[in-house]
């Protein structure tokens, strides 16, 4: 007969006892097949050992330098250009590009789905122009969108705008065409008006689709971003970072990345954000 | 043309070449609770559909005289996840008071604590007393409930029941019922109606003694006839056997 102490909080007083007899129901344990909860600093584990091997080998002269800088180079001339004003100068107008193009392109997109989603007549004209646009690549389309808008500021925010339009009219048009057939039937036995059954259940179901048709557009807008900042641009990171790699300013490109980097995961995490807040009703965002 | 609120005369409806509903006549006085019973593939649902105005592509006929105040609760609550209860339960209603006779109407429903509450932090038994809620906040003329409380474990559903005859007693709507429990059918409903193929085979007077001396013959005595109307024999008569 044991007798079993009062044990003090905080010790484990099951190590010893599980070492000297094996309980019978830990062989019968099942084991666990879903993957279990996630720490909520995990996600940095693998960015933060590339980091280390990164600084390790540009600092052991594993790596070269003239083919790619340590991590540090980035905080250095970053502070560098910032102090000569050249990086916020760029920056400054590659955002302004890159946001208006989103706005007029979620704008765009919103609105063309709303015509083509709700309505049949809509569908029949223009879903069909939108799935065959959707098929040319956006590079490919780049020559003729110069030649009908020139190389200045608004080719190169029109451009921004298609690439961002694309993801939300999807999204948005999928979630508008799937609304519950269950929900549709409610408001018929409710006798609800068609303003009141837009308003209540066709629009706030296709959120979810116009939120995630967002996330991906910003990301499309910081790809389009690259894409005209290379051709013929005066200012903007892209430039940055061609005029660098034409002096071979190995470092000035790499910030170039860097702030690339940041504004996407930024930006995603703004999105994802306001995700969260707006569909808070549903139990997997929510609390 | 009738003083029956819900007045159906040859009602026929078919998918195809297939016919779901055959010359269905059918009148439900104010305040008349009448239940629906029948197998599966008997045509309840259509039958229902039909009565909502639902159906809109289904080919048919028939006389059909329904309140246009009529209130339908599905088998599942279908509250719209992204409403609040309150606004679940006022949906479509517009007006200074609509705010106030949602929370009346879930005080009814004994839910007026939840009525800032997400439809997904309800359990399946307060969701169901929601779309009660949302049917009664429009005094409903007619009162249609497709298998209500099917999807409910057995005490929530005896709670319901108690809750579903205090409504129908206070507001007294004519009522249908789709049911395919017999037990359910008895004990809520003044008449029941037995689906068969499209056609209603019989149509029984339900008259329980008040007191609870006699109770329990009468009801096995319905329950055997409504059995055997449905070919199914009573396991409860076969066990006293």
């Amino acid at each position: 007969m044991t007798f079993i102490a009062p044990v003090p909080p905080g010790t484990d007083s099951r190590t010893s006892e599980e070492e000297a007899r094996p309980s019978p129901s830990r062989q019968r344990s099942q084991r666990r097949l879903s993957v279990g909860k996630s720490h909520p600093y995990g996600l940095m584990i693998g960015p933060v050992l590339l980091m280390v091997f990164w600084s390790w080998g540009a600092r052991s002269g594993f790596l070269d330098p003239r083919v790619l800088p340590g991590p540090w180079v980035a905080v250095t001339t970053s502070w560098q250009l910032l102090q000569e004003g050249r990086l916020q100068a760029n920056l400054l107008i590659s955002a302004e590009r890159a946001l208006s193009g989103l706005a007029f392109g979620t704008l765009a997109g919103v609105a063309a789905a709303l015509i083509t989603g709700l309505s049949k007549t809509g569908g029949y004209l223009l879903d069909g122009v939108v799935q065959v646009k959707r098929a040319i690549p956006l590079y490919a389309i780049l020559p003729f969108f110069m030649l009908w808008f020139g190389i200045g500021e608004s080719e190169k925010i029109i451009i921004i705008a298609v690439a961002a339009f694309m993801p939300i009219y999807l999204q948005m048009h999928t979630s508008l065409r799937n609304i519950d057939r269950r929900y549709v039937e409610l408001a018929e036995s409710l006798r609800v008006s068609y303003r009141d059954f837009l308003v209540n259940v066709v629009l706030p179901g296709a959120l979810p689709g116009f939120l995630l048709g967002l996330r991906f557009a910003s990301m499309s807008c910081w790809m389009a971003l690259v894409v005209v900042e290379q051709v013929n641009a005066t200012a903007g990171i892209g430039y940055m970072i061609n005029l660098a790699t034409s002096y071979a300013q190995t470092d000035v490109m790499l910030v170039g990345l860097v702030v690339y980097a940041v504004l996407g995961v930024t930006s995603d995490a703004i999105i994802r954000t306001v995700q969260k807040l707006v569909l808070s009703w549903q139990p997997t965002l929510g609390a | 043309m009738s003083r029956y609120p819900v007045y159906v005369r040859n009602l026929a409806r078919n998918f195809g070449d297939r016919p779901a509903i055959r010359g269905v006549d059918l009148e439900i006085a104010a305040g008349e609770f009448v239940a629906l019973i029948g197998r599966s593939g008997s045509g309840k649902s259509t039958l229902i559909r039909a009565l909502a105005d639902l159906d809109h592509d289904v080919a048919g006929s028939g006389t059909l005289v329904v309140p246009q105040n009529l209130a339908l609760v599905f088998q599942d609550a279908r509250l719209l996840p992204w409403k609040r209860v309150l606004s679940n339960v006022i949906f479509g209603l517009h007006g200074p008071d609509a705010a106030s006779r949602g929370r009346a109407a879930l005080e009814e429903v004994e839910l007026a604590a939840r009525a800032r509450a997400w439809p997904y932090e309800l359990s399946g038994g307060e969701q169901q007393r929601v779309a009660l809620a949302r049917a009664i906040v429009r005094e409903p003329a007619f009162l249609l409930a497709d298998e209500p409380f099917g999807a409910l474990d057995a005490l929530t559903r005896i709670r319901m029941h108690h809750l579903m005859r205090k409504i129908s007693a206070r507001h007294r709507p004519a009522v249908l019922m789709v049911t395919h429990d017999v037990d359910e059918a008895i004990e809520l409903a003044e008449r029941v109606l037995v689906l068969e193929q499209g056609r209603i085979i019989a149509n029984i007077e339900i008259k329980l003694p008040p007191d609870n001396i006699h109770l329990g013959d009468r009801f096995a005595a319905y329950r055997t006839q409504l059995l055997e109307l449905l070919g199914v024999e009573d396991s409860r008569k076969l066990r006293a056997a």
